[in-house]
Protein backbone atom coordinates (compact mmCIF):
# COMPACT_ATOMS: atom_id res chain seq x y z
CA UNK A 1 0.00 0.00 0.00
CA UNK A 2 1.21 3.49 -0.77
CA UNK A 3 1.50 5.90 2.09
CA UNK A 4 -1.30 8.49 2.26
CA UNK A 5 -0.51 11.59 0.20
CA UNK A 6 -1.26 15.29 0.24
CA UNK A 7 -2.63 16.99 -2.86
CA UNK A 8 0.84 18.25 -3.80
CA UNK A 9 2.31 14.74 -3.44
CA UNK A 10 -0.54 13.34 -5.57
CA UNK A 11 0.15 15.73 -8.43
CA UNK A 12 3.93 15.34 -8.33
CA UNK A 13 3.65 11.54 -8.13
CA UNK A 14 1.46 11.68 -11.22
CA UNK A 15 4.04 13.80 -13.06
CA UNK A 16 7.00 11.71 -11.88
CA UNK A 17 5.24 8.50 -12.86
CA UNK A 18 5.84 6.96 -9.41
CA UNK A 19 4.93 7.72 -5.81
CA UNK A 20 7.14 10.49 -4.43
CA UNK A 21 7.65 11.67 -0.85
CA UNK A 22 8.46 15.05 0.70
CA UNK A 23 12.13 15.96 0.63
CA UNK A 24 12.93 14.02 -2.54
CA UNK A 25 14.50 15.88 -5.44
CA UNK A 26 12.65 14.74 -8.53
CA UNK A 27 12.71 15.50 -12.24
CA UNK A 28 9.11 15.76 -13.44
CA UNK A 29 7.17 16.47 -16.63
CA UNK A 30 5.50 19.87 -16.76
CA UNK A 31 2.10 20.48 -18.34
CA UNK A 32 2.60 24.15 -19.08
CA UNK A 33 5.33 26.78 -18.88
CA UNK A 34 4.43 30.47 -18.66
CA UNK A 35 6.53 33.58 -18.99
CA UNK A 36 5.97 37.33 -19.12
CA UNK A 37 7.19 40.49 -20.84
CA UNK A 38 9.89 41.41 -18.34
CA UNK A 39 11.36 37.91 -18.13
CA UNK A 40 11.02 36.60 -21.69
CA UNK A 41 14.17 38.33 -23.04
CA UNK A 42 16.25 36.31 -20.57
CA UNK A 43 14.31 33.13 -21.39
CA UNK A 44 15.06 33.69 -25.09
CA UNK A 45 18.75 34.31 -24.35
CA UNK A 46 18.97 31.16 -22.25
CA UNK A 47 17.23 29.11 -24.96
CA UNK A 48 19.70 30.47 -27.48
CA UNK A 49 22.54 29.51 -25.15
CA UNK A 50 21.04 26.02 -24.85
CA UNK A 51 20.49 25.98 -28.64
CA UNK A 52 16.94 24.81 -27.92
CA UNK A 53 13.43 25.44 -29.25
CA UNK A 54 10.19 25.05 -27.24
CA UNK A 55 9.54 21.35 -26.62
CA UNK A 56 5.83 21.88 -27.32
CA UNK A 57 4.72 25.43 -28.31
CA UNK A 58 1.08 24.66 -27.41
CA UNK A 59 2.23 24.13 -23.82
CA UNK A 60 4.10 27.43 -23.53
CA UNK A 61 2.48 30.84 -22.95
CA UNK A 62 3.85 34.36 -23.11
CA UNK A 63 1.78 37.15 -21.53
CA UNK A 64 2.60 40.87 -21.70
CA UNK A 65 1.36 42.25 -18.41
CA UNK A 66 4.08 43.52 -16.11
CA UNK A 67 5.02 46.73 -17.89
CA UNK A 68 2.18 46.91 -20.34
CA UNK A 69 1.90 49.12 -22.28
CA UNK A 70 5.68 49.60 -22.35
CA UNK A 71 6.91 52.49 -20.19
CA UNK A 72 10.10 53.25 -22.11
CA UNK A 73 12.17 52.24 -25.12
CA UNK A 74 14.02 49.47 -23.29
CA UNK A 75 10.76 47.81 -22.32
CA UNK A 76 9.29 48.32 -25.78
CA UNK A 77 12.36 46.67 -27.29
CA UNK A 78 12.14 43.78 -24.84
CA UNK A 79 8.50 43.24 -25.78
CA UNK A 80 9.37 43.40 -29.46
CA UNK A 81 11.93 40.66 -28.91
CA UNK A 82 9.34 38.55 -27.08
CA UNK A 83 6.65 39.16 -29.66
CA UNK A 84 8.94 38.11 -32.52
CA UNK A 85 9.99 34.99 -30.64
CA UNK A 86 6.33 34.08 -29.99
CA UNK A 87 5.46 34.52 -33.68
CA UNK A 88 8.41 32.48 -34.80
CA UNK A 89 7.91 29.60 -32.37
CA UNK A 90 4.10 29.55 -32.26
CA UNK A 91 3.78 29.60 -28.48
CA UNK A 92 0.52 30.98 -27.02
CA UNK A 93 0.85 34.74 -27.02
CA UNK A 94 -1.23 37.32 -25.15
CA UNK A 95 -0.61 40.95 -26.10
CA UNK A 96 -0.56 44.11 -24.00
CA UNK A 97 -4.04 44.67 -22.57
CA UNK A 98 -5.16 41.04 -22.44
CA UNK A 99 -4.43 40.95 -18.73
CA UNK A 100 -2.32 39.55 -15.90
CA UNK A 101 -0.67 36.23 -16.73
CA UNK A 102 -2.35 34.19 -13.96
CA UNK A 103 -5.78 35.60 -14.71
CA UNK A 104 -5.33 34.97 -18.44
CA UNK A 105 -4.19 31.35 -18.07
CA UNK A 106 -7.24 30.60 -15.96
CA UNK A 107 -9.68 32.49 -18.19
CA UNK A 108 -8.29 30.77 -21.27
CA UNK A 109 -8.78 27.35 -19.70
CA UNK A 110 -5.05 26.68 -20.03
CA UNK A 111 -4.67 26.08 -16.29
CA UNK A 112 -6.72 23.04 -15.33
CA UNK A 113 -7.06 20.71 -12.32
CA UNK A 114 -4.21 18.28 -11.74
CA UNK A 115 -1.68 20.11 -13.91
CA UNK A 116 1.88 21.08 -13.06
CA UNK A 117 2.41 24.65 -14.27
CA UNK A 118 5.68 26.52 -13.96
CA UNK A 119 5.65 30.29 -14.40
CA UNK A 120 8.32 32.96 -14.34
CA UNK A 121 6.31 34.85 -11.79
CA UNK A 122 6.19 34.03 -8.12
CA UNK A 123 2.41 34.23 -7.90
CA UNK A 124 2.08 31.21 -10.18
CA UNK A 125 0.73 29.60 -7.01
CA UNK A 126 -2.58 31.17 -8.16
CA UNK A 127 -3.25 28.13 -10.40
CA UNK A 128 -3.85 26.22 -7.20
CA UNK A 129 -7.33 27.79 -7.25
CA UNK A 130 -8.35 25.15 -9.81
CA UNK A 131 -6.37 22.36 -8.17
CA UNK A 132 -3.23 22.75 -10.30
CA UNK A 133 0.27 22.69 -8.83
CA UNK A 134 1.46 26.13 -9.94
CA UNK A 135 4.88 27.30 -8.92
CA UNK A 136 7.04 30.32 -9.64
CA UNK A 137 10.55 30.05 -10.98
CA UNK A 138 13.28 32.21 -12.46
CA UNK A 139 13.99 32.79 -16.14
CA UNK A 140 16.60 30.05 -16.39
CA UNK A 141 14.23 27.51 -14.81
CA UNK A 142 11.55 28.46 -17.30
CA UNK A 143 13.98 28.25 -20.21
CA UNK A 144 15.02 24.78 -19.04
CA UNK A 145 11.34 23.74 -18.80
CA UNK A 146 10.53 25.23 -22.21
CA UNK A 147 13.50 23.42 -23.71
CA UNK A 148 13.07 20.01 -22.07
CA UNK A 149 9.40 19.81 -21.01
CA UNK A 150 10.67 18.98 -17.55
CA UNK A 151 11.77 20.60 -14.36
CA UNK A 152 13.44 19.59 -11.10
CA UNK A 153 11.64 20.01 -7.83
CA UNK A 154 12.01 19.15 -4.21
CA UNK A 155 8.76 17.43 -3.26
CA UNK A 156 7.33 19.77 -0.65
CA UNK A 157 5.93 19.04 2.75
CA UNK A 158 2.44 20.46 3.15
CA UNK A 159 0.73 22.80 5.54
CA UNK A 160 -3.00 22.36 5.87
CA UNK A 161 -5.15 25.45 6.11
CA UNK A 162 -8.81 24.88 6.87
CA UNK A 163 -11.05 27.83 6.07
CA UNK A 164 -14.45 27.13 7.53
CA UNK A 165 -17.88 28.67 7.76
CA UNK A 166 -19.33 31.69 6.02
CA UNK A 167 -17.81 35.16 6.12
CA UNK A 168 -19.60 37.99 7.89
CA UNK A 169 -20.85 40.83 5.68
CA UNK A 170 -17.97 43.02 4.56
CA UNK A 171 -15.42 40.24 5.05
CA UNK A 172 -13.92 38.60 1.97
CA UNK A 173 -11.43 36.00 0.82
CA UNK A 174 -8.71 38.67 0.99
CA UNK A 175 -9.26 39.07 4.72
CA UNK A 176 -8.99 35.30 5.13
CA UNK A 177 -5.90 35.21 2.92
CA UNK A 178 -4.17 37.97 4.91
CA UNK A 179 -5.09 36.21 8.14
CA UNK A 180 -3.52 33.05 6.73
CA UNK A 181 -0.25 34.83 5.86
CA UNK A 182 -0.21 36.68 9.17
CA UNK A 183 -0.56 33.45 11.11
CA UNK A 184 1.84 31.40 8.99
CA UNK A 185 4.44 34.19 8.79
CA UNK A 186 6.47 35.21 5.73
CA UNK A 187 8.53 32.03 5.93
CA UNK A 188 5.93 29.84 7.60
CA UNK A 189 5.53 27.69 4.50
CA UNK A 190 8.95 28.06 2.84
CA UNK A 191 9.59 25.08 0.54
CA UNK A 192 6.14 23.76 1.42
CA UNK A 193 2.79 23.47 -0.27
CA UNK A 194 -0.13 25.19 1.40
CA UNK A 195 -3.17 22.97 1.00
CA UNK A 196 -6.37 24.90 1.56
CA UNK A 197 -9.57 23.10 2.54
CA UNK A 198 -12.81 25.03 2.32
CA UNK A 199 -15.39 23.56 4.69
CA UNK A 200 -18.74 24.13 6.41
CA UNK A 201 -20.07 26.64 3.89
CA UNK A 202 -16.77 28.18 2.76
CA UNK A 203 -16.69 25.84 -0.25
CA UNK A 204 -19.78 27.61 -1.61
CA UNK A 205 -18.99 31.09 -0.25
CA UNK A 206 -15.63 31.08 -2.06
CA UNK A 207 -15.80 30.46 -5.81
CA UNK A 208 -13.02 30.55 -8.39
CA UNK A 209 -12.16 34.23 -7.86
CA UNK A 210 -11.88 33.91 -4.09
CA UNK A 211 -9.84 30.72 -4.42
CA UNK A 212 -7.44 32.60 -6.67
CA UNK A 213 -7.00 35.23 -3.93
CA UNK A 214 -6.19 32.52 -1.39
CA UNK A 215 -3.81 30.55 -3.63
CA UNK A 216 -2.15 33.80 -4.70
CA UNK A 217 -1.42 34.96 -1.13
CA UNK A 218 -0.07 31.52 -0.15
CA UNK A 219 3.08 32.65 -1.94
CA UNK A 220 3.56 35.34 0.70
CA UNK A 221 4.06 32.66 3.33
CA UNK A 222 6.93 31.42 1.16
CA UNK A 223 4.92 28.55 -0.33
CA UNK A 224 6.03 26.66 -3.39
CA UNK A 225 2.39 26.00 -4.25
CA UNK A 226 -0.98 26.99 -2.82
CA UNK A 227 -3.51 24.30 -3.60
CA UNK A 228 -7.19 24.70 -2.92
CA UNK A 229 -8.84 21.28 -2.70
CA UNK A 230 -11.43 21.26 -5.54
CA UNK A 231 -15.01 21.73 -4.33
CA UNK A 232 -18.02 23.93 -5.01
CA UNK A 233 -17.73 26.01 -8.18
CA UNK A 234 -14.59 24.17 -9.26
CA UNK A 235 -16.44 20.85 -9.46
CA UNK A 236 -19.08 22.48 -11.64
CA UNK A 237 -16.62 24.19 -13.98
CA UNK A 238 -13.96 21.53 -14.53
CA UNK A 239 -13.47 17.82 -15.05
CA UNK A 240 -11.56 16.72 -12.00
CA UNK A 241 -9.23 13.73 -12.41
CA UNK A 242 -10.27 10.92 -10.05
CA UNK A 243 -6.89 10.87 -8.29
CA UNK A 244 -6.94 14.58 -7.51
CA UNK A 245 -7.78 14.61 -3.82
CA UNK A 246 -5.62 14.43 -0.70
CA UNK A 247 -5.76 11.18 1.25
CA UNK A 248 -7.64 11.17 4.54
CA UNK A 249 -4.59 10.61 6.78
CA UNK A 250 -2.00 12.48 4.74
CA UNK A 251 0.79 14.04 6.81
CA UNK A 252 0.90 17.82 7.32
CA UNK A 253 3.65 19.83 8.97
CA UNK A 254 0.99 21.89 10.70
CA UNK A 255 -2.67 22.72 10.47
CA UNK A 256 -4.21 26.14 10.71
CA UNK A 257 -7.94 26.78 11.07
CA UNK A 258 -9.51 30.06 10.01
CA UNK A 259 -13.07 30.50 11.19
CA UNK A 260 -14.79 32.88 8.80
CA UNK A 261 -17.67 33.55 11.16
CA UNK A 262 -15.23 35.11 13.63
CA UNK A 263 -13.02 36.92 11.11
CA UNK A 264 -13.05 40.72 10.81
CA UNK A 265 -11.37 42.77 8.04
CA UNK A 266 -7.61 42.48 8.02
CA UNK A 267 -4.83 44.59 6.60
CA UNK A 268 -1.15 44.09 6.12
CA UNK A 269 0.80 47.12 7.32
CA UNK A 270 4.18 48.22 5.90
CA UNK A 271 6.68 46.80 5.12
CA UNK A 272 6.01 43.08 5.40
CA UNK A 273 3.07 41.09 4.11
CA UNK A 274 2.86 39.05 7.32
CA UNK A 275 2.47 42.24 9.38
CA UNK A 276 -1.26 41.55 9.54
CA UNK A 277 -3.67 43.31 11.90
CA UNK A 278 -7.37 43.95 12.24
CA UNK A 279 -8.07 46.87 9.91
CA UNK A 280 -9.74 48.68 12.81
CA UNK A 281 -6.37 49.04 14.57
CA UNK A 282 -5.39 51.48 11.84
CA UNK A 283 -8.74 53.26 11.62
CA UNK A 284 -8.43 56.93 10.73
CA UNK A 285 -4.97 56.68 9.13
CA UNK A 286 -5.00 59.19 6.24
CA UNK A 287 -4.57 57.78 2.74
CA UNK A 288 -3.26 59.48 -0.41
CA UNK A 289 -3.70 56.80 -3.03
CA UNK A 290 -5.92 53.74 -3.42
CA UNK A 291 -5.09 51.01 -5.92
CA UNK A 292 -7.60 48.32 -6.83
CA UNK A 293 -6.32 45.59 -9.11
CA UNK A 294 -3.65 42.87 -9.48
CA UNK A 295 -3.76 39.10 -9.70
CA UNK A 296 -4.87 39.09 -6.06
CA UNK A 297 -7.97 41.26 -6.37
CA UNK A 298 -8.51 42.70 -9.85
CA UNK A 299 -11.43 40.51 -10.90
CA UNK A 300 -15.05 41.39 -11.57
CA UNK A 301 -16.06 40.16 -8.10
CA UNK A 302 -13.58 42.64 -6.62
CA UNK A 303 -14.60 45.56 -8.84
CA UNK A 304 -18.26 44.92 -7.98
CA UNK A 305 -17.47 45.29 -4.28
CA UNK A 306 -15.74 48.59 -4.92
CA UNK A 307 -18.63 49.82 -7.07
CA UNK A 308 -21.10 48.83 -4.38
CA UNK A 309 -19.37 51.11 -1.87
CA UNK A 310 -18.88 53.98 -4.32
CA UNK A 311 -22.24 53.89 -6.11
CA UNK A 312 -23.57 57.43 -6.39
CA UNK A 313 -20.73 58.81 -4.27
CA UNK A 314 -17.38 60.48 -4.88
CA UNK A 315 -13.84 59.62 -3.90
CA UNK A 316 -12.67 61.88 -1.03
CA UNK A 317 -11.00 65.16 -1.89
CA UNK A 318 -7.25 64.70 -2.21
CA UNK A 319 -7.37 60.92 -2.74
CA UNK A 320 -6.51 59.23 -6.03
CA UNK A 321 -8.32 56.02 -6.89
CA UNK A 322 -6.81 53.85 -9.59
CA UNK A 323 -8.63 50.75 -10.80
CA UNK A 324 -6.79 48.31 -13.06
CA UNK A 325 -8.88 45.33 -14.19
CA UNK A 326 -7.01 42.03 -14.12
CA UNK A 327 -7.91 41.26 -17.73
CA UNK A 328 -9.73 42.44 -20.83
CA UNK A 329 -12.54 40.02 -19.91
CA UNK A 330 -12.90 41.67 -16.52
CA UNK A 331 -12.89 45.10 -18.17
CA UNK A 332 -15.55 44.03 -20.64
CA UNK A 333 -17.75 42.57 -17.97
CA UNK A 334 -17.32 45.67 -15.81
CA UNK A 335 -18.50 47.73 -18.78
CA UNK A 336 -21.50 45.50 -19.42
CA UNK A 337 -22.58 45.51 -15.78
CA UNK A 338 -22.24 49.27 -15.34
CA UNK A 339 -19.52 48.74 -12.73
CA UNK A 340 -17.10 50.75 -14.81
CA UNK A 341 -19.56 53.63 -15.14
CA UNK A 342 -20.04 53.69 -11.36
CA UNK A 343 -16.30 53.71 -10.75
CA UNK A 344 -15.56 56.45 -13.26
CA UNK A 345 -18.45 58.59 -12.00
CA UNK A 346 -17.04 58.20 -8.49
CA UNK A 347 -13.76 59.68 -9.72
CA UNK A 348 -11.70 56.56 -10.37
CA UNK A 349 -9.00 56.41 -13.02
CA UNK A 350 -9.06 53.16 -15.00
CA UNK A 351 -5.83 51.62 -16.29
CA UNK A 352 -4.92 49.10 -18.98
CA UNK A 353 -5.61 45.49 -17.88
CA UNK A 354 -2.34 44.15 -16.51
CA UNK A 355 -0.25 44.55 -13.38
CA UNK A 356 -0.48 48.35 -13.22
CA UNK A 357 1.72 49.92 -10.53
CA UNK A 358 1.76 46.72 -8.41
CA UNK A 359 5.52 46.61 -8.57
CA UNK A 360 6.24 50.27 -8.85
CA UNK A 361 7.44 50.49 -12.41
CA UNK A 362 4.78 52.54 -14.14
CA UNK A 363 1.16 53.69 -14.40
CA UNK A 364 0.83 55.32 -11.00
CA UNK A 365 3.77 54.82 -8.65
CA UNK A 366 3.67 56.25 -5.13
CA UNK A 367 5.59 59.37 -4.10
CA UNK A 368 7.86 59.78 -1.05
CA UNK A 369 5.95 59.52 2.19
CA UNK A 370 2.61 58.71 0.58
CA UNK A 371 0.23 56.23 2.14
CA UNK A 372 -1.32 53.72 -0.20
CA UNK A 373 -4.13 51.25 0.34
CA UNK A 374 -3.73 48.51 -2.24
CA UNK A 375 -5.55 45.26 -2.99
CA UNK A 376 -2.27 43.67 -4.12
CA UNK A 377 -0.14 41.09 -2.36
CA UNK A 378 3.13 42.84 -1.51
CA UNK A 379 4.09 45.88 0.52
CA UNK A 380 7.87 45.64 0.76
CA UNK A 381 9.75 48.92 1.07
CA UNK A 382 9.86 50.59 -2.35
CA UNK A 383 7.55 48.02 -3.93
CA UNK A 384 5.12 50.56 -5.34
CA UNK A 385 7.56 53.41 -5.98
CA UNK A 386 9.25 55.60 -3.38
CA UNK A 387 11.07 53.77 -0.58
CA UNK A 388 9.28 55.85 2.04
CA UNK A 389 5.80 55.21 0.59
CA UNK A 390 3.74 53.05 2.94
CA UNK A 391 1.61 50.37 1.32
CA UNK A 392 -1.28 48.84 3.28
CA UNK A 393 -2.70 45.68 1.73
CA UNK A 394 -6.41 45.15 2.18
CA UNK A 395 -9.60 43.85 0.62
CA UNK A 396 -11.36 45.61 -2.27
CA UNK A 397 -14.09 46.72 0.12
CA UNK A 398 -11.62 48.23 2.60
CA UNK A 399 -9.84 49.91 -0.33
CA UNK A 400 -13.14 51.37 -1.55
CA UNK A 401 -13.99 52.72 1.90
CA UNK A 402 -10.52 54.25 2.15
CA UNK A 403 -11.04 55.94 -1.23
CA UNK A 404 -14.42 57.22 -0.12
CA UNK A 405 -13.30 58.69 3.20
CA UNK A 406 -9.60 59.32 2.65
CA UNK A 407 -8.88 57.22 5.73
CA UNK A 408 -8.46 53.60 6.69
CA UNK A 409 -11.96 52.59 7.76
CA UNK A 410 -12.89 51.66 11.33
CA UNK A 411 -15.28 49.09 12.77
CA UNK A 412 -18.42 51.13 12.19
CA UNK A 413 -17.91 51.45 8.42
CA UNK A 414 -16.31 48.07 7.99
CA UNK A 415 -18.22 45.67 10.24
CA UNK B 1 32.96 25.87 -9.34
CA UNK B 2 36.17 27.66 -8.68
CA UNK B 3 38.29 25.14 -6.78
CA UNK B 4 40.90 27.54 -5.45
CA UNK B 5 40.06 29.13 -2.13
CA UNK B 6 41.08 32.76 -1.86
CA UNK B 7 40.66 35.45 0.74
CA UNK B 8 37.45 37.36 0.48
CA UNK B 9 35.39 39.82 2.44
CA UNK B 10 32.19 38.86 4.23
CA UNK B 11 29.17 41.02 3.49
CA UNK B 12 26.64 40.20 6.16
CA UNK B 13 22.94 40.95 5.88
CA UNK B 14 20.02 40.23 8.21
CA UNK B 15 16.93 38.06 8.02
CA UNK B 16 14.26 38.33 5.32
CA UNK B 17 16.37 40.14 2.74
CA UNK B 18 14.09 40.25 -0.30
CA UNK B 19 14.85 40.44 -4.00
CA UNK B 20 13.79 44.10 -3.99
CA UNK B 21 16.56 44.70 -1.43
CA UNK B 22 19.06 42.81 -3.56
CA UNK B 23 18.09 44.62 -6.74
CA UNK B 24 15.23 47.14 -6.61
CA UNK B 25 12.74 46.48 -9.42
CA UNK B 26 13.23 49.89 -10.93
CA UNK B 27 16.84 48.99 -11.70
CA UNK B 28 15.90 45.87 -13.66
CA UNK B 29 18.16 45.26 -16.67
CA UNK B 30 15.51 46.33 -19.14
CA UNK B 31 14.93 49.53 -17.20
CA UNK B 32 18.55 50.64 -16.80
CA UNK B 33 20.43 48.49 -19.31
CA UNK B 34 21.89 44.98 -19.39
CA UNK B 35 25.40 46.21 -18.72
CA UNK B 36 24.61 48.47 -15.76
CA UNK B 37 21.98 46.89 -13.57
CA UNK B 38 24.45 45.11 -11.28
CA UNK B 39 25.77 48.48 -10.13
CA UNK B 40 22.45 48.95 -8.27
CA UNK B 41 22.76 45.78 -6.17
CA UNK B 42 21.59 46.58 -2.61
CA UNK B 43 21.15 50.21 -3.74
CA UNK B 44 18.72 51.05 -0.90
CA UNK B 45 20.21 48.84 1.81
CA UNK B 46 23.99 49.18 1.32
CA UNK B 47 24.61 51.87 -1.30
CA UNK B 48 28.39 51.25 -1.12
CA UNK B 49 28.07 47.52 -1.85
CA UNK B 50 28.21 47.48 -5.64
CA UNK B 51 31.18 49.86 -5.63
CA UNK B 52 33.24 48.03 -3.05
CA UNK B 53 32.42 44.36 -3.57
CA UNK B 54 35.22 42.23 -5.05
CA UNK B 55 34.86 39.03 -7.08
CA UNK B 56 34.86 36.05 -4.71
CA UNK B 57 33.46 37.99 -1.74
CA UNK B 58 31.09 35.98 0.42
CA UNK B 59 27.49 37.02 1.01
CA UNK B 60 26.00 35.98 4.32
CA UNK B 61 22.27 36.15 5.02
CA UNK B 62 20.04 35.33 7.94
CA UNK B 63 16.86 33.34 7.47
CA UNK B 64 14.60 33.35 4.40
CA UNK B 65 17.21 34.93 2.12
CA UNK B 66 15.93 36.25 -1.20
CA UNK B 67 12.21 36.13 -0.52
CA UNK B 68 9.84 37.96 -2.82
CA UNK B 69 9.79 38.29 -6.55
CA UNK B 70 11.09 35.49 -8.76
CA UNK B 71 13.20 38.02 -10.62
CA UNK B 72 16.41 36.31 -11.57
CA UNK B 73 18.30 39.51 -12.23
CA UNK B 74 18.70 39.87 -8.45
CA UNK B 75 21.05 36.84 -8.22
CA UNK B 76 22.29 37.61 -11.72
CA UNK B 77 23.50 41.01 -10.50
CA UNK B 78 25.41 39.19 -7.75
CA UNK B 79 26.86 36.77 -10.29
CA UNK B 80 27.96 39.68 -12.46
CA UNK B 81 29.69 41.23 -9.46
CA UNK B 82 31.65 37.99 -9.07
CA UNK B 83 29.82 36.39 -6.13
CA UNK B 84 30.46 32.63 -6.16
CA UNK B 85 28.88 31.53 -2.91
CA UNK B 86 26.40 32.53 -0.25
CA UNK B 87 25.75 31.25 3.25
CA UNK B 88 22.30 31.67 4.76
CA UNK B 89 20.31 30.29 7.66
CA UNK B 90 17.64 29.48 5.07
CA UNK B 91 16.65 30.57 1.57
CA UNK B 92 13.41 31.48 -0.10
CA UNK B 93 12.75 28.75 -2.63
CA UNK B 94 12.99 30.61 -5.93
CA UNK B 95 16.13 32.47 -4.91
CA UNK B 96 17.77 29.15 -4.00
CA UNK B 97 16.89 27.71 -7.43
CA UNK B 98 18.19 30.79 -9.18
CA UNK B 99 21.50 30.54 -7.37
CA UNK B 100 21.90 26.91 -8.48
CA UNK B 101 20.82 27.70 -12.03
CA UNK B 102 23.36 30.51 -12.31
CA UNK B 103 26.15 28.70 -10.49
CA UNK B 104 26.38 30.47 -7.14
CA UNK B 105 26.85 27.84 -4.43
CA UNK B 106 24.11 28.22 -1.79
CA UNK B 107 25.45 26.96 1.54
CA UNK B 108 23.16 26.62 4.54
CA UNK B 109 24.32 26.99 8.14
CA UNK B 110 22.73 28.64 11.17
CA UNK B 111 25.92 28.38 13.15
CA UNK B 112 28.32 29.79 10.60
CA UNK B 113 26.00 32.71 9.87
CA UNK B 114 25.87 33.55 13.56
CA UNK B 115 29.65 33.35 13.92
CA UNK B 116 30.58 35.45 10.89
CA UNK B 117 30.69 39.23 11.06
CA UNK B 118 30.42 41.83 8.38
CA UNK B 119 33.88 42.73 7.12
CA UNK B 120 35.53 39.44 8.18
CA UNK B 121 38.30 38.15 5.91
CA UNK B 122 37.75 34.50 5.09
CA UNK B 123 38.72 31.88 2.55
CA UNK B 124 36.24 29.33 1.31
CA UNK B 125 36.82 26.15 -0.68
CA UNK B 126 33.66 25.81 -2.73
CA UNK B 127 34.06 22.10 -3.41
CA UNK B 128 34.60 21.01 0.19
CA UNK B 129 32.82 23.81 2.05
CA UNK B 130 35.92 24.46 4.20
CA UNK B 131 35.74 28.02 5.47
CA UNK B 132 38.72 29.57 7.22
CA UNK B 133 38.82 32.78 9.25
CA UNK B 134 42.24 33.40 10.76
CA UNK B 135 42.86 30.36 12.98
CA UNK B 136 39.26 29.18 12.92
CA UNK B 137 37.93 26.52 10.55
CA UNK B 138 34.25 25.98 9.82
CA UNK B 139 32.85 23.26 7.60
CA UNK B 140 29.81 24.00 5.48
CA UNK B 141 27.79 21.04 4.21
CA UNK B 142 27.93 20.74 0.43
CA UNK B 143 24.60 20.90 -1.47
CA UNK B 144 22.80 17.55 -2.15
CA UNK B 145 24.39 15.31 -4.86
CA UNK B 146 21.84 16.22 -7.56
CA UNK B 147 22.65 19.91 -7.21
CA UNK B 148 26.34 19.34 -6.65
CA UNK B 149 26.55 17.54 -9.97
CA UNK B 150 25.04 20.57 -11.69
CA UNK B 151 27.24 23.03 -9.80
CA UNK B 152 30.34 21.05 -10.73
CA UNK B 153 29.41 21.61 -14.37
CA UNK B 154 29.31 25.35 -13.55
CA UNK B 155 25.56 25.72 -13.07
CA UNK B 156 22.31 23.89 -13.83
CA UNK B 157 22.14 25.80 -17.10
CA UNK B 158 25.60 24.62 -18.05
CA UNK B 159 24.74 21.03 -17.11
CA UNK B 160 21.63 20.91 -19.31
CA UNK B 161 23.50 22.58 -22.16
CA UNK B 162 26.14 19.88 -22.03
CA UNK B 163 23.92 16.89 -21.34
CA UNK B 164 20.58 17.90 -22.88
CA UNK B 165 18.74 17.06 -19.65
CA UNK B 166 18.87 17.27 -15.87
CA UNK B 167 21.25 15.26 -13.67
CA UNK B 168 19.72 11.81 -13.23
CA UNK B 169 16.69 12.79 -15.31
S1 LIG C 1 -0.30 41.87 -10.50
FE1 LIG C 1 1.47 42.24 -9.20
S2 LIG C 1 1.78 40.35 -8.07
FE2 LIG C 1 0.39 39.88 -9.77
S3 LIG C 1 1.70 39.13 -11.41
FE3 LIG C 1 1.47 41.34 -11.69
S4 LIG C 1 3.20 42.30 -10.63
FE4 LIG C 1 3.02 40.16 -9.91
Amino acid sequence: MNRPQTLAEKILSQKAGRPVSPGELVVVEVDHAMTIDSIVPTVIDRLAYLEAEPWDPARVSLVFDHVAPPANVNVANAQKKGREWARRTGVNFFEVGRGICHQVLIEEGIARPGMLIVGSDSHSTTYGAVGAFGTGMGATDIALAVATGKTWLRVPESVKVVVRGRPRPGVSAKDAALEMVGRLGADGATYMAVEIHLEDGAEEAFGLSERMTLANLAMEAGAKAGLVVPSGEILRRYDIPGWLYPDEDARYEKTLVIDLAALTPRLSAPFFVDNVHPTAEYAGTPVDFVFVGTCTNGRIEDLRQVAEVLKGRRVAEGVRLLVVPASSEVLKQAMEEGVLQTLVEAGATVGTPGCGPCMGRHLGVAAEGERVVSTANRNFRGRMGAASAEVYLASPRTAALAALTGRIPGEEENP
Amino acid sequence: MNPTPHTSRVWKFGDDINTDDILPGKYAPFMVGEDRFQSYAFAHLRPEFAREVKPGDLLVFGKNAGLGSSREYAPEALKKLGIQATVAKSYARIFFRNLVNLGIVPFVSEEVVDRLNDGDRVSLDLATGRLVRGEEVFVLDPPPPFLLEALKAGSMLEYVRRHGGFPGG
